[in-house]
């Protein structure tokens, strides 16, 4: 079995060791003897529909954000747009997340358009929220990561939140919601990075793009025990930051 | 005699005596925390005093070094020298550090001073002391939570330099960053880097911070990357290349971890050798910055190769230190970039002796440990190498080498120090050498531990 993870604007977004949600998706792949291909899709460059399995989306600094809303008003976007409702699992964190919401309010300047596949939009606040954060989902249990964004994300009525923080900022500050789900497509300002310490997120994505592929298909466990270690040292280390 | 100076400088010393003789630790930055309450204006009063003025080293990596390198030139050229030498390089810390070497008058005891400073102090810094020469090293990806964006610390930076018209600019432009930065002040300014193609990496690692073209936003394309984005580089979008360099470093010779020597090529210059007692490529990029700043004071070559010549390891920078028979190897690591250089020196030098890696995560680390993942740690797991981790964060560190590749049975989560420090060493063999990797605070709890096991002098008295 193969499947090919496609890394949305690998080079110009990925901050904060995004990159290691990459890493965890291709070896989680490869220790189950799944051959896993990551190929990295830049501005520019087109997105052949059907051929990816997984996309990645990461975070980045302001301008490379306005370049890849840019980048995604047309073809591309719609692509992506079609492979997200039709099932194909996705992750976006910071940047990438907010860009998948309906719009981006800047502090001054134009609105930068977003995907809309998430009922959500995001604003420019003055305040930088930086720290551990632990959120409780009821999907996927208890997540830890960090988070340091100034933009406020807020859910329309037909979003769901990822789940609600216990400990840390989440999307606004006010709401007590954290990211955002949609089909198999997940959005938030998890960074840490957020698939190696919370596993369950990883094969999530992995098994539905196996059942997408190649239909009904059991993954097989792997021994997550520094996993939980690391997982339980960073949920301690929250408790005593915040 | 100006009193209120003169009882900021006598605050700042009194509370930083008394803070060394509590054991509270080095005393070297609240002291200059109360002479700045004292008098606002103490740190632009005393540099003005200095009568070969201020050099101000800054940079995400290679400060203390670097500043360190330039001190010992300095002296050896007969300067009295004030320096920031603790690395305490925040406005506070500088400020104690030239009350420090002030009469109780508020008299500065020297006649140039050598001030490295923190990124996000920077601008302060050099408003308060004016100084005569800015060296620019590098600007890497390093605890964003602190200092936000890269573009963000560039900008500071950038307006800085711009109300200092009377400095010159000496500049490492194989950094993309720092030569779009300072095109605008091209006639004040002195460009070094490295002419040596042998040095090249294969491609950019993960870690390559500004691989895009400042002015247009094109992905850069690079002649040679050396050492993270730095190298030689040129933008297919809009022309813009690295700059012509003054001073270049080229035959470089990396010995192992011992030494290393390369020749100065500047213009109007016979060529001239250097050679150190330090090793890696970052450490030629610290030595010719060193160089090229001396070059700018008017210094000879051979002051500025004898000084080289002098200068020993900085507190924690591949310093060595022997405990029970064992030698220890200490290298800070605080960024990305920082840790694949010490990767590369461990792997090049065939380096197959146990490590033990530290990850705190307190203010002055940087709070997010994410970091770790932008760094490339794929060529550890091809070693023979056994890995301990220790510190706030050693679970984090432990899960980055298994992603890397590492097999978990060679892989061990210590305790934090001091513990982490007595069960590695158990583990080495007598006369084995072990290498440490902290980062910044916990080395600091490292020197503790190793001070109250009556092994080295603590770092304030460095």
């Amino acid at each position: 079995m193969e499947l090919t993870i496609c890394w949305l604007y690998a080079r110009t977004m990925n901050i904060y060791g995004d990159r290691g949600n990459v890493l965890a998706l291709a070896q989680r792949c490869r220790w189950r003897g799944i051959e896993a291909r990551v190929i990295e899709l830049g501005v520019g460059e087109p997105l052949e529909p059907g051929r990816y399995d997984i996309f990645f989306w990461g975070g980045g600094q302001d301008r490379e954000q306005v370049a890849a809303a840019h980048d995604l008003q047309g073809p591309k976007g719609e692509t992506l747009r079609c492979e997200i409702e039709e099932g194909a699992p996705l992750l976006a964190i910071c940047g990438g997340y907010q860009l998948l919401g309906r719009f981006y309010r800047p502090q001054r300047g134009e609105l930068l358009p977003g995907l809309g596949i998430f009922d959500a939009w995001t604003e420019a606040g003055s305040r930088r929220m930086i720290g551990n954060v632990v959120v409780e989902s009821e999907e996927f249990g208890e997540l830890v990561g960090f988070e340091n964004h100034s933009g406020r994300t807020f859910l329309g009525p037909r979003a769901r939140p990822l789940g609600r923080v216990r400990i840390g900022w989440g999307n606004n500050g006010e709401d007590k919601t954290e990211g955002c789900r949609y089909r198999n497509a997940i959005g938030c300002y998890l960074h840490g990075p957020v698939l190696p310490k919370n596993p369950q997120l990883a094969d999530f994505l992995i098994e539905a793009a196996l059942r997408r592929r190649y239909g009904e298909i059991a993954l097989l466990p792997l021994d997550d025990t520094l996993e939980r270690v690391a997982q339980s040292s960073a949920v301690r280390r929250a408790q005593a930051t915040r | 005699m100006d009193p209120r100076l003169s009882l900021a400088v006598g605050v700042s010393r009194l509370s930083a005596t008394a803070i060394r003789r509590l054991g509270w630790g080095g005393g070297t930055a609240l002291p200059g925390l109360l002479a700045s309450l004292v008098d606002p204006a103490a740190l632009s009063k005393l540099s003005r005093q200095l009568p070969a003025g201020c050099v101000v080293v800054a940079g995400t990596n290679g400060k203390t070094t670097t500043a360190r390198m330039l001190a010992t030139i300095l002296k050896q050229a007969g300067h009295r020298v004030v320096h920031n030498r603790a690395g305490s390089n925040l406005v506070r810390g500088i400020t104690a550090a030239i009350a420090e070497q002030s009469s109780l008058l508020g008299r500065v005891r020297g006649e140039i001073a050598v001030l490295e400073a923190d990124e996000a102090a920077f601008p302060a810094v050099v408003r308060q002391t004016s100084p005569r020469i800015v060296l620019l090293l590098n600007l890497f990806r390093d605890q964003l939570d602190r200092y936000g964006e890269l573009d963000t610390v560039a900008r500071t930076w950038g307006e800085a330099l711009t109300a200092l018209p009377a400095a010159s600019i000496v500049v490492n432009v194989d950094d993309p960053a720092l030569a779009a930065l300072t095109d605008q002040l091209a006639s004040r300014r002195l460009t070094f880097g490295l002419a040596e193609q042998r040095c090249a990496l294969d491609q950019l690692p993960h870690a390559a911070d500004a691989a895009v073209c400042r002015r247009c936003g094109t992905p850069l394309t690079y002649r040679a990357a050396f050492l993270s984005h730095l190298g030689d580089y040129w933008c297919p979008g809009c022309g813009f290349e690295r700059p012509p360099l003054d001073v270049a470093a080229r035959a470089i010779a990396l010995e192992g971890l011992e030494r290393l020597s390369f020749e100065v090529a500047a213009l109007g210059q016979q060529p001239w050798r250097v050679d150190i007692a330090l090793s890696g490529l970052y450490n030629v990029y610290n030595a010719l910055a060193a160089v090229a700043a001396a070059q700018a004071l008017g210094i000879a070559p051979e002051l500025i190769r004898a000084g080289l010549a002098a200068t020993r390891a900085a507190f924690g920078r591949l310093e060595r230190v022997c405990y029970r028979d064992r030698s220890l190897v200490i290298v800070l690591i605080k960024n990305p970039t920082g840790l694949n250089e010490v990767v590369r020196m461990l792997t090049s030098a065939r380096i197959e002796a146990p490590l033990l890696i530290l990850i705190n995560d307190l203010d002055a680390d940087g709070r997010d440990v994410s970091w770790l993942w932008d760094a490339d740690l794929e060529p550890l797991a091809q070693t023979g190498s056994p890995v301990f981790t220790g510190g706030i964060r050693g679970a984090d560190m432990a899960l980055r080498l298994k992603y890397a590749g590492f097999p978990v049975e060679r892989l061990r989560v210590l305790d934090d120090l001091p513990g982490a420090l007595d069960a590695f060493v158990s583990e080495l063999a007598p006369g084995q050498t072990g290498y440490i990797l902290p980062t910044y605070t916990a080395l600091l709890a490292l020197r503790r531990a190793l001070a109250e096991r009556g092994v080295a002098p603590a770092f304030w008295r460095q």
